[in-house]
């Protein structure tokens, strides 16, 4: 264990279903009835509040979930079915007061101009606590939900043709996120001005065509919501390739990224520095967030025995595109400054069950940190932004004195 | 035997981007903070409303070429306010105005079956529909739907979304424990929809929400409109307040509904409807002239009247006579963004008729907006206003009233302190909420008994 003092960490829960693990819906303390209520997702982001978080995610799609990356796999044995993020996170906002709400949104198929005004409007509702995670959906049959386009078909034996495709949904989605941000900065902070004298609600001069023409979409703009309480709420996006690296430098707050151990850390963490640089970000604050699946318990025997119990429900190993971490909250601390120090400035644990380890990483695993003085011992903040040590940002539109 | 007394349908408007609202007033809140959007749901629900109704248009409104800055501007995403507003009351309707040109019915449907699940059953959508290039500059799609398929397209959509709506018929998730069975099905929300304006397949992702449907809005007045609420509508957001209009509008609406095989008791006509309270009927008077006044300011007037003769007229003094030349009638260009424009269909003839009015009561361009703008709907003490509604509702004017205060967010107050409780008393509206849903509080049936009932008969 690294006994050297570093910057606290940034701790955030990804939320999906009952949990990550295929079974999780199958273990006693999981309500799997009750996935489609308000209730549950309350009850899940409270205790995401308790351990002091920085933020939760919300997983979605446009389409039944799938054990297949490209197509439906008529499974009756796992969670199927989902809530919008968006709605979920506004419902929940007001119930809680300190922790960012973070929804997961499909760029491929959405518009950007509903997407900036909703997320403008989360933010609201929720007094700055507001945060995007954006995504690309190549899958064939969710394009067909949408019957607008075709999205090109990922063939893993032909991966320059694979690798090409790939690259056309992050342009967009890059494209996407540019729109979204100049939405937000459409109407300066002061644009309100209710002049009884003249008449006038607004100073019209401080809103703002965005006048943005891309290869997908054009966007005129203003929007019709006002620039939200912080101005750009952050947005991040999971990657695990140069392609969405590139993505995560050039318009994101916040990367996710799945390195095995601390050699990778380091070399993923140099790949999206390099490419921040090369998108003129240098200097500019850019979380890199490690992802990992979490079964937790107060010894790692029980960890693993409670794995290998839900494999077998699950009739397979269970794998994931992100480390899977199995033990005890002291072993997770140690592994995640370790993870620090080859520079990850923070981590979104994926709970293998909800249930169980939601509340193991707030009741325990916190605790942990902070007594390491490694992570917070109140909320500092009032905003997202604020938790994440990002200043609210000047206008891109405001005149410059 | 007389007729029973009609049960009142009451819901409230949250104060909109056009000159009924009264931002000026010292009074007047934000029209986009949350706590503006929570104290009006909360009034509403106190004083056991049907439901709350958000507007929408997703572009901002513009005149002369220049964004209008006269009235409020801005507002926030409606689904998003709705679904936080579900977490702030437990029984309030929450109804929101979605676009069918401007969205998707996969998308939308899954935001209203997400609403009705995250609201316990409380959602509803108003459908509308537009097809101006200027609103879809904003949009991947861009100026696409020529003005006649509009209605198309939202006959569709809404069929559409109906089909992903019962793609899910309740009884899927089985979510059993121990044999590990979470899904009966592995087809659950299967759907194909091959039209002229949608050609989509394959499975939805929510599950049968507990209203099985959103209750269903229209608010267009065309014949095509009307048929279009009579054939599959829940309710009709209407702009026929008056006696005779609304008479009208009623009978006409509800004789259509037999064709379709539906009970008058199936389609609710709940006009907008603006009102002034005051301790007497004549304080209530001279305060509705004082709101009429706030509403159209001289600049006001003069962009009103700029809607009829489609021209800049800013040279002209609001305080002076109308203008003398005659309303450009080629193609509207001078206001974009906004239904009121097209309710002038004969400028010339309007601008004729104004000019006589005015020069008879020599009233200057103000005074003569101020007195042909719509005065309030309802205007006197509670007593009366209580009184004048239910006149309305039993004779058969409407169902109920969508009220509109002009002030953000206390203008409901004072209606649900004064009037309610006396509408309360006289037995015609509810004292508490019976059920959970909003179709429990409209008395709509489930879509499922509707169903039922139909293989039945």
């Amino acid at each position: 264990m690294s006994s050297t003092p570093s910057a606290p960490l940034h701790l955030a829960v990804a939320l999906d279903g009952a949990g990550w693990h295929p079974a999780a819906w199958r273990e006693p303390v999981s309500r799997p009835r009750e996935l489609f209520t308000a209730g549950y997702w309350a009850a899940l982001v409270a205790e995401a509040e308790r351990g002091l978080l920085d933020f939760v995610t919300f997983e979605d799609g446009l389409g039944l979930q799938s054990s297949h990356p490209f197509e439906p796999d008529e499974r009756t044995d796992q969670v199927r079915g989902r809530l919008d993020a968006v709605l979920t996170a506004a419902r929940i906002a007001p119930l809680t007061r300190h922790i960012g709400l973070v929804p997961t949104v499909v760029v491929t198929h959405t518009e950007p101009f509903h997407i900036s005004k909703a997320i403008a409007t989360l933010d609201y509702v929720s007094s700055g606590r507001a945060g995007l995670r954006v995504r690309v959906d190549a899958r064939p049959n969710e394009a067909a939900h949408f019957g607008r386009r075709t999205v090109p078909a990922i063939d893993l034996d032909d991966l320059p043709a694979a690798r090409e495709a790939v690259a056309g949904l992050f342009e967009e989605a890059a494209d996407y996120v540019e729109v979204v941000r100049r939405l937000w900065d459409s109407w300066e902070d002061d644009a309100e001005i209710r002049d009884v004298a003249t008449g006038r609600f607004i100073d019209r001069d401080k809103l703002h065509y965005i006048d943005f023409e891309g290869r997908h979409f054009s966007v005129k703009g203003p929007s019709i919501t006002p620039r939200p309480p912080q101005g750009q709420p952050p947005v991040s996006a999971l990657a695990h390739h140069t392609v969405p690296y590139r993505l995560v430098a050039r318009q994101t707050d916040i990367g996710y990224v799945t390195p095995q151990d601390a050699d990778e850390a380091r070399a993923i963490v140099a790949e999206i520095r390099a490419e921040q640089e090369a998108a003129g970000r240098d200097g500019e604050p850019l979380h890199v967030f490690g992802d990992l699946v979490v079964f937790l318990d107060d010894d790692a025997a029980t960890a693993s025995a409670r794995r290998d119990r839900l494999d077998e429900l699950a009739g397979e190993p269970y794998s994931s595109d992100a480390p899977v971490f199995t033990g005890t909250p002291a072993q997770l601390a140690d592994t995640l400054q370790e993870l620090a120090e080859a520079g990850l400035t923070g981590f979104r644990l994926r709970p293998a069950a909800a249930g169980h380890d939601l509340p193991a990483v707030s009741r325990k695993l916190v605790p942990e940190l902070q007594r390491r003085g490694a992570f917070r011992q109140a909320y500092e903040a009032d905003t997202l932004r604020g938790l994440l040590g990002l200043t609210r940002p000047a206008n891109r539109y405001a005149a410059t004195v | 035997m007389s007729k029973p007394l009609k049960q009142i349908h009451l819901a409230a408007h949250f104060p909109g981007v056009n000159n009924t609202t009264v931002w000026s007033d010292p009074a007047a809140g934000s029209h986009i903070e949350f706590s503006s959007f929570a104290h009006f749901a909360r009034t509403a629900e106190r004083a056991k409303f049907d439901f709350l109704f958000l507007a929408e248009g997703l572009r901002l409104r513009e005149q002369g070429g220049k964004i209008y800055d006269l009235d409020v501007v801005g507002r926030p995403d409606t689904f998003t306010v709705l679904a936080a507003l579900a977490a702030v009351t437990d029984r309030l309707g929450l109804t929101g105005t979605i676009n069918s040109t401007f969205n998707e019915p996969y998308e939308v449907a899954r935001q209203f079956a997400s609403l009705d699940h995250l609201s316990g059953g409380r959602s509803a959508w108003n459908v509308v529909t537009s097809w101006d290039a200027f609103t879809g500059e904003n949009f991947r799609r861009g100026g696409f739907l020529p003005k006649e398929e509009r209605y198309a397209r939202a006959k569709e959509f809404l069929a559409t979304a109906g089909e992903l709506f019962d793609s899910w018929h309740g009884d899927e998730i089985v979510a059993d424990q121990a044999t590990g069975v979470f899904l009966r099905d592995a087809k659950a929300g299967a759907f194909v929809h091959q039209g002229p304006q949608f050609d989509i397949h394959g499975q939805f992702d929510v599950p049968r929400s507990p209203q099985g449907r959103p209750v269903i809005f229209q608010a267009g007045d065309s014949e095509e409109g009307r048929e279009f609420a009579a054939s599959g509508a829940d309710a009709i957001f209407s702009r026929y307040a008056s006696w005779d209009d609304g008479r009208a509008f009623y009978r006409d609406v509800k004789s259509r509904l037999a064709k379709y095989g539906r009970r008058d008791d199936q389609l609710l006509i709940l006009p907008a409807a603006t009102f002034v309270l005051g301790d007497t009927d004549a304080e209530a008077e001279e305060l509705a002239h004082e709101v009429r006044r706030q509403q159209v300011s001289g600049a006001t007037a003069i962009k009103h009247l700029e809607f009829v003769w489609n021209r800049d007229l800013s040279s002209y003094d609001p305080e002076g006579p109308l203008p003398d030349i005659d309303p450009d009638t080629g193609e509207d260009h001078i206001a974009r963004g906004r239904a009121q424009v097209r309710m002038y269909r004969d400028p010339l003839a309007t601008a004729r008729e104004w000019r006589e009015l005015a020069a008879a009561n020599n009233w200057s361009i103000r005074d003569l907006v101020i007195h042909t703008g719509n005065r309030q709907t309802f205007v006197g003490s509670p007593a009366t206003v209580a009184k004048t509604i239910n006149e309305f509702v039993q004779g058969d004017v409407s169902d109920g009233f969508i009220l509109v205060p002009h002030i953000t967010p206390g203008g409901l107050d004072p209606f649900a302190d004064k009037v309610v409780p006396l509408l309360q008393e006289q037995g015609v509206f509810r004292a508490d909420y019976e059920g959970t849903t909003l179709r429990d509080h409209l008395g709509l049936d489930h879509p499922d008994e509707a169903r039922e009932r139909r293989v039945a008969s």
